[in-house]
């Protein structure tokens, strides 16, 4: 079955302050080559049979409405995994 | 005056919310997220917690609960709406208020009695306060950092839709200290302290003459209920 995945992140400008605790903890592993760490949201949408353009068209929505909050965060990707065609 | 606190699931203060409204000589009634009733109220209350456990947005699953179609609707038509905390989260998700709320800067949940400054006493919630009065409630969240984007910001300080500032500490990083904001109207009114915590002497924040005496928190009710009597 295919899955479509919604991938949400916290807006560039924005302070991400999980972030910043594992940038925190990175370092105090003696990790320095990281400069930044920011974390986002992945979101699998499993659909049954085909993922036709009005799945998408839907899923390109509630990326906007629910999975998002457009004024902390960005909707960096949509993709569609296993498009396997449908038997 | 019958006022609704709608119950969601994972709220906590829903009947704190209640008793304030009694305490401020209101009928409180309860209303659930699940219906599509709002039972005649004349005025609503989202009460504080973590409705479904804060998962995906604070507020955010709550903000899409069957109720909130009818209290959208009623606030759009002028019925007073508070949010507090959790339930300011939901007003940000439903966009009954401009803005949005992130995590504390400092990633810690915090409760303390919080010193708020009063910016506008002109919204159906803070009419009973005068404006640059300073009031203490308590405060206690983890996703309590009020932003929005610069445009807003600039908007909602310049039409006085910023109602309260946080006073000596800002305990989580919101721009401008902004602890609660209003709509345009008016009638629509968030806020991340809690002023049902704050309406009964023995069991309020402590002040400066006595232990747990604050009830400033009273006003946000009786604001409300004198305001639809005088109507």
């Amino acid at each position: 079955m295919p899955t479509i995945v919604v991938e949400v992140m916290p807006k560039a400008e924005l302070l991400d302050p999980q972030g910043k605790a594992v940038a925190g903890a990175l370092v105090r592993l003696g990790k320095n080559a990281f400069t930044d760490v920011r974390i986002g949201k992945r979101f699998e949408l499993t659909v049954e049979g085909e993922v036709t353009e009005a799945v998408l068209a839907d899923v390109r929505q509630l990326a906007d409405d629910v999975f998002s909050n457009s004024v902390i965060e960005d909707v960096v990707s949509i993709t569609v995994l296993d498009a396997a065609p449908v038997a | 005056m019958r006022v609704g606190v709608v119950t969601f699931p994972g709220s906590l203060d829903d009947r704190d919310a209640q008793r304030a409204v009694r305490l401020a000589g209101g009928e409180p009634v309860a209303l659930w997220h699940g219906d599509h009733d709002l039972q005649g109220v004349e005025a609503i209350i989202l009460p504080g917690g973590f409705s479904y456990g804060d998962y995906l947005r604070a507020g955010a699953i709550a903000s899409l609960s069957p109720i909130m179609t009818e209290v959208v609707d009623a606030a759009n038509a002028g019925m007073p709406v508070l949010g507090i905390c959790n339930g300011f989260q939901m007003l940000a998700e439903a966009r009954l208020i401009p803005g949005a709320h992130t995590r504390n800067a400092h990633q810690q949940f915090i409760r303390r009695d919080q010193v708020l400054r009063v910016e506008n006493a002109s919204t159906d919630w803070t009419s009973g306060f005068s404006e640059g009065q300073e009031i203490t409630i308590p405060l206690k969240n983890a996703d309590g950092r009020f932003i929005a984007d610069a445009e807003t910001i600039a908007r909602i300080e310049g039409e006085g839709q910023v109602a309260f500032r946080y006073v000596g500490v800002n305990p989580n990083g919101s721009m401008d200290d902004i602890a609660g904001v209003s709509n345009a109207r008016g009638n629509v009114v968030g806020l991340m302290p809690h002023p049902e915590h704050a309406t009964e002497a023995g069991f309020g924040p402590d002040m400066p003459d006595a232990m747990s005496s604050g009830v400033d928190g009273l006003t946000f009710f009786t604001s409300v209920i004198e305001r639809a009597l005088a109507k």
